[in-house]
């Protein structure tokens, strides 16, 4: 097991004002008795509403918080302990804000990490050449970080988490802000480290597309505790979450009977039809072109926040 | 012990990348290193002045007190320049920067010294060696192994005793965010207060500045000794040699707050 986590919690204590000069403090559970392990290899995605306690968990599996209790263990290594030792073994992308030096063209900030993680020359050059082509950095080397956009940041800062070769990558929202092809570039990029470098991936993320494209393992945590850990089908039939297929029929007609799915909704003639995330939208697509003129055909995806939302409603 | 050799070697890494990114901007470095010696120097000229109208200051004259000001100048100079930047540790957290720091395989009290490194503060250094240089030759001393082992001992304890209190000043902001200014009121103050003869204050002030905030190792007890003063509030003899102990504890203090600041770290919101 590459990362153990053993009824792992973390409380922060949180100060209020109650009246004018009395104070009182209240003990928040960010993350509880929270248990999971990951091998090798994975790609697995941490999901949950803001504030559930992912960022709290990637902190405490990088060292930079130290747990309340439980047990922890990341690459044999207990983070608070050997944080500085794991940093070698590990990289770290935080989608908001970057880990690179500001005012340093990005060959410099790359150079200056190959010193501090020891990188020797011949592997640095043959990692950054690999990187600068597979992220298309080129023009940008020479570029000072603050001077970048912020796609071109989240590529500088994936490769400066990867130039030491760690075997873990954690990403924190790294498609936050990105357009439609930076965002599948990315992914594309992280599907490639995980399968040729053997790069264990874990990432947070609000966008079910990173999770669908990426992961078969997914994680959802809210209030701090586990509450989905499997595969992303096995979410949606737990969340009975539903896609929508959007039909334009050429004339108005009476609402579509097919098999395996169910209008929703009908306005003029367009009207909604409804059916299981888990399963395909070929058939009912199929269905609905045989018994219909149809002029247009669209599929939504269901909204992760809803299929998480409903998964707590059951807990 | 490899690994704060390690942490000194990454320190000089990160300091002359910052050194260079500092140096890239030729004309602003040197203007602003220029602007520190001048404004650094000014408070001096205003000492001088003053001895344009009296002879001695709380019993000491222009030669010793300008003993006094180098030492406590240069020893600050020092620390600032090493460690100074660990003040900007409020700001660094409320950033995330601070997050980043701890994610790379550097410890992160070196990465904080390392970090906008600003070489311009050797000015200050400068400012300071120079009037201790030129106290020393008008002063009357009767140099001897001891007098000058313990005039490098003064500048290695009293430098080591400045960067504790930037240290501790620092520590505070785990707690209490961005503070920079009860940090400074320490250092700065400290520095400000000892660059007087001590026998301006009342005795209390001299035992605060001894016991509590043991500033007045930096400059004040070593230079009893080298300038062969009697201690004129009547404390042990034994002080003017205790600078190194003030030094480590008071250095030793300040990494245990900050192993424990570091430990207790609570990060911010996302």
């Amino acid at each position: 097991m590459l990362i153990e986590v053993e009824d792992l919690s973390r409380d922060f204590t949180v100060r209020r004002r109650a009246g004018r000069l009395r104070r009182t403090t209240e003990v928040v559970r960010a993350v509880r008795d929270l248990s999971f392990t990951v091998e090798r290899g994975e790609m697995v995605g941490y999901i949950g509403p803001n504030g559930a306690g992912k960022s709290t968990t990637i902190k405490m599996l990088t060292g930079i918080l130290v747990p309340t209790s439980g047990r922890l263990s990341v690459a044999g290594i207990d983070p608070s302990r050997n944080r500085v030792d794991l940093t070698r073994r590990i990289g770290v992308v935080f989608g908001q804000r970057t880990t690179l030096w500001w005012d340093l063209p990005l060959r410099d900030s790359f150079d200056l990490l190959r010193r501090i993680y020891r990188v020797d020359t011949a592997r640095h050059r043959r990692n950054l050449a690999e990187f600068t082509e597979l992220l298309d950095l080129g023009g940008l080397l020479d570029t000072p970080v603050r001077q970048l956009s912020l796609g071109q940041r989240m590529r500088g800062d994936i490769a400066a988490a990867l130039l030491h070769d760690p075997e873990i990558l954690y990403l924190d929202e790294p498609t936050i802000g990105l357009d439609v092809v930076s965002k599948g570039r990315l992914r594309e990029f992280l599907r490639r480290v995980n399968a040729e470098r053997e790069v264990t991936l874990l990432l947070t993320t609000h966008d079910l597309q990173d999770i669908e494209q990426l992961c078969r393992r997914v994680m959802v945590i809210d209030h701090g505790s586990l509450v989905y850990d499997g595969s992303l089908a096995g979410l949606h039939e737990q969340g009975a979450s539903t896609r929508t297929l959007v039909v334009d029929l050429v004339d108005e007609a009476p609402a579509i009977d097919v098999p395996g799915a169910v209008v929703v909704k009908v306005e003029g003639p367009r009207q909604w039809l409804c059916f299981p995330a888990g399963a395909s939208a070929a058939p009912v697509v199929a269905a609905v072109a045989a018994a219909y003129d149809v002029a247009d055909l669209s599929i939504q995806e269901p909204d992760i926040e809803a299929v998480i939302r409903e998964i707590y409603q059951r807990v | 012990m490899a690994r704060l050799a390690w942490d000194a070697r990454a320190f000089t890494i990160l300091a002359a990348m910052w050194v260079r990114v500092g140096w890239s901007y030729r004309t602003s470095f040197v203007v602003l290193t220029l602007s520190t010696l001048v404004i650094s120097g000014v408070d001096f000229v205003a000492i001088v002045v003053m001895f344009a109208n009296v002879d001695a200051l709380g019993g000491f004259g222009l030669g010793q007190i300008g003993f006094l000001y180098g030492a406590t100048a240069v020893c600050l100079g020092l620390a600032d320049l090493a460690v100074g930047n660990v003040q900007r540790l409020g700001r660094r957290v409320r950033l995330g920067t601070f997050d980043a720091m701890m994610v790379r395989p550097v410890g992160v009290f070196a990465q904080m010294c390392a970090d906008e490194f600003a070489f311009r503060r050797v000015g200050r250094i400068a400012q300071g060696a120079a009037v201790l240089a030129w106290s020393l030759s008008v002063v009357d001393v009767d140099w001897g192994p001891a007098r000058l082992a313990m005039l490098v001992s003064m500048l290695v304890c009293g430098a080591a005793i400045f960067l504790g209190l930037f240290v501790l000043g620092a520590t505070f902001q785990f707690v209490s965010g961005d503070a920079s200014e009860v940090a400074n009121a320490f250092t700065y103050g400290g520095n400000t207060m000892t660059q007087y003869p001590l026998t301006i204050y009342p005795t209390e002030v001299v035992k605060a500045l001894t016991f509590l905030v043991p500033v007045a190792f930096v400059n004040w007890y070593p230079a009893l000794f080298i300038l062969d003063v009697p201690d004129p509030f009547g404390l042990p003899d034994w002080l003017r040699f205790a600078a190194p102990v003030a030094a480590l504890l008071l250095c030793t203090l300040a990494a245990l707050a900050w192993r424990t600041g570091v430990r207790h770290y609570r990060s911010t919101g996302s």
